[in-house]
């Protein structure tokens, strides 16, 4: 063999507040029982998952001025279920999305600094921008940023998180009972930052945590959200699964790592992925014909359309054509929330982009939104997932998965028992994990390297 | 059996103890207090010991000796990890302890701390609560760069200035308290229905807004985050004089407070349970505790002996906001009945050594009030609320049926 094979990366997301959660299914349990994240957090480690993986939402999603109601609704917070995973589990990666608008540099980076701490190196954190005002009204500040704004601000916030961090070097504390030094120096954790969004200085009080600093992870599809992972980020949490897609953002994304400096291993692609996983090919297939449609109700088509529309659609039947009407542009009011709707791309555009595929394929709404949203992006037999990943992967389309299962907390059980074997049969996952910090699991050097 | 009510205990942990000093006493562990395994062994201590709670101290700057700024000393401990977290990382390997972590209210955004403690008593299964602080401290300030306290030195925070400064600090955290409260009855306990023929996986009318508005902030709700299991977790707070008192009064489970003789605590509690007359609620319970600071030794004068001892390692008498006592643990024992005898219910005890007086408390001073009759022989509840006696799960404000 000429190049030796690419070592694939997988991660477990503990499915939430999405469509993609058939919480209908007889077999889904709670989504805030932390017997359903032990049982979660234990499969993956179990499988020798890299990390485990959990979004954040600091709203509960509107639409229509009513508080949506087909999904799941509701989560609990970041933190302290990733500190109380640290106590039940050894060895697997804890990655928290937090939000870099509705926070403060001090606080956050005390926060996962003491997490990397508490569970001895195993920290990350999934730089979020959300910043609408909407969410703000949840919060202190209020207000919120203007959009352009939102990545100055979180390039900023990890600027300073990472001064905070760095604050402690790591060979301060000498704890010597019998010269009575504590602290080697008197210094310590003395920082001082004086720009546009943060203005702050002291001492930060977190002793130098294991890795150093947590593993950055950036999820944002935009252009600046791509520069800012090229520039910042040890990982991407990314949409694009397919082969085309997923090899032009890579192509795309790791193509920016030279200007900063930087060098392709240092930036992991991994996109969300969801499956559906039978004894046979077949029988995955129906498998996953039948999430979808429990996915996707007509309810929800409707719902999804009126995203784009921005406007009231309940009128129109989910199994016939999409509206002839135009979406209503301007401000999105109506649907609160959601990441769908922060894009601002032109919404005539998409209405149109949306017609065109229904038409081209024949869909009703229903099947348009099935065909656009509750796509999984590996079916069929462990046999065949576990090589269409490693396909995938080995023709850099992406470095590995973050996995989301449709139920919770046992839908990662089969893929764990089934495909992981697969894999590592063939060498391109471990058997063992080698090391115990997240940053070793991810081939990541240490800061302080 | 006597018919006083069963005395209540918690343990305040803080790094290697509350004397300065106490890092370098014996089994100390000074090279591991920001280690995980560090906190596991305490709070088991704290648990084979059938404490009700034990309390996470924290602060949003590094300790210092000074009210000003820091004091750039070397020879105590310094640093420390977020105590939600610590109390998080702890719960799922206890089973009864209730973990009460502190929160800074002055800085923090009441939406994030409020999901924080509801998830801390899901992840305990109805074990938590918070102990709410505010900041005056102005290098705190300094660290969130929102607004800005100019320097105080102690004698200018007893000035009438100082004190219009504190009194609007904790008026904010009462605003903060009402924030979490509402926040945690925000959804109520069944809004999650699964109701498969409709679609509907929550009852939207079951969820509220809490729409707050204050001079400091306001907050929209819902909360994020379901109802927790003990409905409202606890809320506690540490108070040395009137305005403390008052947000004790107004919005807390118990209050922490520093007597130094019986009939000072007597008089504390009076003045506490005036202003929750006044505030309207003095048909709730509030549980008043007594913090000390303890060395706890069963060889007579042995625990005056290492207060000394220590004094001298940190070259000065140790000085505290609470009384220290050093004895055994039947003279502490009497102690404590003498207090409750005051109106005090229970006290939160600060080891001055974790290492060795959270031992002298949970193997000492437990079985001397067990065998008086004065303190549980098994925890007899699963919540917090339950081993402090209130309503196990209240009312929440906003169902209507
Ligand atoms: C795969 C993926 C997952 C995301 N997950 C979250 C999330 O959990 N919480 C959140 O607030 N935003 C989430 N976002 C959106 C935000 O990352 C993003 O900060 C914001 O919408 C602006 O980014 P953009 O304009 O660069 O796309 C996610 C985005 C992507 C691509």
């Amino acid at each position: 063999m000429s190049t030796p094979l690419k070592q694939i990366h997988l991660a477990a997301h503990f499915p939430g507040v999405n469509n993609t959660t058939v919480w209908s299914d007889p077999d889904s349990g709670s989504h805030i029982d932390f017997d359903s994240f032990v049982h979660f957090a234990e499969t993956a480690e179990r499988a020798k998952f890299d990390f485990l993986f959990l979004a954040e939402g600091l709203r509960l999603r509107e639409q229509a001025g009513e508080i949506y109601d087909l999904d799941v609704v509701g989560r609990p917070d970041t933190f302290t279920v990733l500190a109380a995973l640290a106590g039940v589990t050894t060895h697997v990666g804890l990655t928290g999305t937090i939000n870099s608008t509705f926070n403060e540099p001090y606080e956050v980076a005390r926060q996962f600094a003491s997490l990397d701490h508490l569970s001895a190196g195993r920290a990350a954190w999934n730089v979020v921008t959300s910043w609408d005002a909407f969410t703000g009204e949840n919060f202190r500040r209020g207000g919120f940023l203007p959009r352009e704004q939102r990545y100055a601000r979180a390039k900023e916030f990890l600027a300073t998180a990472h001064e905070l961090f760095d604050s402690w070097h790591g060979d301060e504390i000498a704890a010597d009972p019998d010269s009575g030094t504590f602290l080697r120096t008197a210094r310590a954790g003395a920082f001082a930052h004086h720009g546009e969004q943060f203005d702050i200085q002291g001492r930060f009080n977190v002793p130098r945590s294991p890795q150093g600093r947590p593993v950055i992870f950036q999820a944002g599809d935009s252009e600046e959200g791509r520069e800012f992972a090229a520039a910042e980020a040890d990982a991407i949490f990314s949409r694009h699964d397919t082969l085309e897609a997923g090899q032009a953002f890579y192509r795309d994304v790791k193509g920016r790592l030279a200007r900063h400096g930087r060098t392709p291993d240092q930036l992991l692609i991994l996109p969300a992925a969801t499956f559906a996983l039978a004894d046979t090919d077949a029988e995955a297939r129906e498998l996953a014909h039948g999430i979808r449609l429990k996915q996707v109700s007509g309810q929800t088509a409707l719902r999804h359309l009126e995203h784009v529309w921005n406007t009231d659609l309940s009128g129109y039947d989910p199994e016939g054509p999409l509206p002839d009407i135009d979406p209503v542009p301007g401000e999105h009011t109506l649907a609160q929330g959601r990441s769908t709707t922060r894009h601002h791309r032109d919404p005539r555009e998409i209405a149109r982009e949306l017609r065109e595929r229904a038409e081209a394929k024949n869909l009703s709404i229903r099947e348009l939104v099935i065909d656009i949203t509750a796509r999984q992006t590996f079916i069929g037999s462990a046999e065949t997932i576990a090589a269409t990943i490693n396909d995938l992967v080995q023709r850099d389309a992406a470095d590995g998965f973050i996995l989301a299962p449709h139920v919770s907390p046992g839908g990662l059980d089969t893929f764990a028992a089934q495909v992981v074997p697969l894999l590592q049969e063939r060498g391109v996952f471990r058997d063992e994990y080698e090391g115990t910090t997240l940053r070793e699991h991810l081939g990541l050097a240490h800061p302080d390297a | 059996m006597s018919d006083t009510p069963p005395l209540h205990l918690a343990v305040a942990l803080d790094g290697a103890g509350w004397h300065p000093a106490a890092w370098r006493e014996q089994g100390a562990r000074p090279g591991e207090l920001f280690t995980a395994r560090y906190w596991v062994d305490l709070v088991r201590e704290a648990e084979a010991g059938l404490l009700d709670f034990a309390t996470f101290e924290d602060a949003l700057s590094l300790q210092s000796s000074r009210l000003e700024g820091p004091d750039d000393r070397t020879d105590q401990v310094r640093g420390r990890l977020d105590a939600v977290l610590t109390a998080a990382r702890v719960a799922p390997l206890t089973r009864h302890l209730g973990l009460v972590p502190t929160a800074v209210v002055t800085h923090t955004e009441p939406f994030h701390l409020s999901k924080a403690i509801a998830t801390l008593d899901h992840v305990s299964k109805g074990r938590a609560g918070v102990r709410v602080r505010i900041s005056a401290r102005p290098q705190e300030y300094g660290h969130f760069g929102r607004r800005t306290l100019a320097p105080l030195t102690l004698g200018e925070l007893q000035s009438p200035e100082g004190q219009s400064i504190v009194s609007a600090l904790f008026d904010e955290a009462a605003d903060h308290v009402e924030v979490l409260r509402r926040l945690w009855d925000s959804w109520e306990d069944d809004a999650e229905i699964r109701d498969a023929a409709t679609g509907r996986f929550v009852d939207r009318d079951k969820l509220h807004y809490i729409d707050f508005e204050g001079p400091h902030f306001a907050v929209k709700g819902p909360s994020i985050t379901p109802r927790p299991p003990q409905g409202q977790p606890l809320v506690t707070s540490l108070a040395h004089q009137t305005i403390p008192y008052r947000l004790v009064a107004r919005s807390a489970d118990v209050g922490y407070v520093t007597p130094r003789s019986a009939e000072d605590a007597r008089a504390i509690v009076e003045e506490i349970r005036t202003e929750r007359a006044a505030a309207g609620r003095a048909d709730e319970p509030l549980h008043v505790f007594g913090d000390l600071v303890v060395l706890v030794d069963e060889e007579e004068g042995r625990a005056a002996e290492r207060l000394a001892a220590l004094d001298a390692l940190a070259g000065e008498p140790c000085a505290s906001d609470a009384e220290i006592f050093a004895g055994t643990p039947a003279a502490l024992a009497d102690l404590l009945t003498d207090w409750q005898a005051a109106g005090l219910t229970g006290f939160r005890l600060r080891p001055a050594v974790l290492g060795h007086d959270l031992r002298g408390i949970t193997r000492g001073l437990v079985p001397e009030l067990q065998r008086r009759g004065a303190f549980r022989t098994a925890y007899t509840a699963t919540t917090l609320r339950g081993h402090l006696g209130l309503d196990a799960h209240p009312a929440n404000r906003y169902a209507t049926a």
